[in-house]
């Protein structure tokens, strides 16, 4: 990185933290809208979600009589570190001024760190829900992180590092061909975005019904701009994970270090329509399946890390040549 | 044989072992036959593709066999003679699935540990191509080990045997005769245990293996 290059880089990444922060409602509202279209609905226009954030923010916060400090500092230290994390990940072009820290593990810390921030806010103000809801969360957790990890172990032994940017950087030269690892990682990923986002087959995103929320339930309690900026950091986080399968299974047309600024409107450009083609896949996802119960959900989460490891295990087979 | 014909063959193999593994994954009967039709499916690509790329014009006739017979016929019988008995709604549950599916796991380490060194000298797509078969066979076994309903088990065998028919299009030279004759005998296999399953069915009114056991005499 020469010296001349590192403000375009800071200015870049700076982009790229702005544009998660405003893309992210969209992204959810784009899913939104193709549910409703599906169900033959007209359903909310896409600017709904920052309606509806606007709409909190200006709302006063009720907070419980038992409400302890920990369940007022939550929401900010949860978006905030859902917004880094989801900074860090490689969406339009790689090699930006913090992409050295843009780890699989480090993101993968971070959200567990917003996770565990959650539980506990959860559980801070002593309702039935919001213990259902995090004890439901930790368990899902506790089943998705092995998974996660294995399916980190398949990625680095096939590019060779952990780190995000370079990662994107081996996918996009295509010297790694067909690999069937990288086919069950995929799925892997997918399984585990699915639980962790708390979309249909694992949770359900538009109900209030006891039987069937956990992430619904853990936020119950909050409202006013609390609310809103968990609301906030759950578009994030499922924005983090559509770039992540993006950056590392669909690398293509992302702008590589050092290239000239019109490679990185480019970048820019397809990483929008790499968004808009999950957005559409993701609600025809959830359309077309049913949500589980919540005793199936380890087995779905077992395959995922099921998965992981047959890919970890394949990839031996072919590296034994 | 490098780049992305090595690449498309050992896709193909590790679709089928994952195939097995939805197969062990699956406790319903009808979506078990389904994976049941893609495992052949699968099978009739890969051997195909083994096809093509050994310019072994006779195995397309094998991957032919493969899917008319195990893709299309054998799932579809089977469909019927489950509605007929009327056990299409069963849920199985006998051993947990993620314990059975990490036992799979274990078995395909097992099978890759065992063939590597094994066919050390022989060309990376053979040697994969028959560790990948070898964990097939093993999880086929181990599906016709956990389950208690019979039609389970029958799929578990007809896995089984897809998996003994990627090893055969992996060795080269295996003559046409062979593979003709392992299709009919496990076609009439197939055929026998039908008859079976439907006189257990008469006999005991229910196709669970493990309630059968209570008719077992002289036993102390």
């Amino acid at each position: 990185m020469s010296e001349a290059a590192s403000p375009w880089l800071l200015l870049a990444q700076l982009c790229q933290m702005t544009i998660v922060m405003a893309l992210a409602p969209l992204l959810t509202g784009l899913v939104r809208k193709v549910k409703a279209r599906l169900q033959r609905r007209v359903g909310p226009p896409l600017v709904q979600p920052y309606l509806d954030l606007r709409r909190l923010m200006l709302k006063e916060v009720v907070l419980a009589e038992n409400a302890s400090w920990l369940f007022r500092i939550m929401p900010y230290l949860i978006l905030s570190i859902t917004w880094v994390a989801a900074a860090l990940v490689p969406t339009f072009a790689t090699g930006l001024m913090f992409s050295w820290s843009g780890d699989l593990i480090v993101i993968a810390g971070l959200l567990g760190a917003a996770r565990f921030a959650q539980a506990l806010a959860g559980l801070d103000v002593g309702t039935s829900f919001g213990g259902i809801g995090s004890s439901r969360e930790v368990m899902f957790a506790s089943l998705a992180e092995p998974a996660i990890i294995m399916i980190i172990l398949c990625v680095a032994l096939i590019a060779g590092s952990t780190q995000l940017s370079t990662i994107a950087d081996h996918m996009a030269n295509g010297e790694v061909g067909l690999r069937v690892s990288l086919a069950l990682a995929l799925v892997g990923l997918i399984i585990v975005a699915l639980a962790e986002n708390a979309r249909i087959p694992v949770d359900n995103p538009a109900t209030h019904l006891e039987l069937t929320m956990v992430h619904e339930a853990m936020v119950l309690e909050y409202s006013g701009r609390h609310l809103a900026m968990i609301d906030l950091a759950a578009f994030l986080k499922l924005l983090l994970y559509v770039s992540l399968i993006g950056c590392i299974f669909f690398p293509f047309g992302i702008a590589q270090s050092g290239s000239g600024p019109e490679f990185y409107l480019l970048g820019l450009l397809i990483y929008l329509m790499k968004l808009g083609v999950c957005g559409v896949l993701l609600g025809v996802l959830e359309m077309s399946i049913a949500k589980m119960r919540v005793f199936r959900v380890p087995n779905f989460l077992g395959g995922a890390f099921m998965l992981g490891l047959l890919g970890v295990l394949l990839l031996y087979v072919s590296r034994g040549m | 044989m490098h780049g992305i014909d090595f690449d498309i063959a050992h896709m193909l193999a590790g679709l089928l072992v994952l195939m097995s593994f939805l197969m062990l994954y699956q406790v319903r009967l009808l979506p078990l036959l389904n994976v049941l039709a893609a495992h052949a499916f699968v099978l009739s690509l890969s051997v195909s593709w083994q096809a093509y790329i050994q310019h072994a014009p006779h195995l397309f006739i094998t991957a032919g066999i493969a899917l008319v017979f195990k893709a299309i016929i054998v799932p579809m019988v089977l469909r019927r003679m489950v509605v007929r008995m009327g056990i299409h709604r069963e849920i199985e549950t006998v051993v947990s699935i993620g314990l059975t599916m990490l036992a799979g796991l274990g078995l395909v380490a097992l099978s890759l540990e065992v063939m590597l060194p094994l066919t050390a000298g022989a060309e990376p797509v053979v040697r994969e191509d028959i560790a990948l078969a070898l964990s097939v066979v093993l999880i086929g076994l181990l599906m016709m080990v956990t389950r208690r309903n019979a039609v389970s088990q029958v799929v578990g065998f007809m896995s089984l045997e897809n998996g003994i028919n990627l090893a055969a299009t992996g060795a080269r030279g295996m003559p046409l005769v062979v593979e003709i004759s392992v299709a009919f005998s496990v076609l009439i296999a197939f055929i026998v245990i039908g008859i079976f399953l439907f006189r257990i069915r008469e006999r005991f009114d229910t196709v669970d293996v493990g309630v059968m056991d209570e008719f077992r005499g002289g036993r102390q």
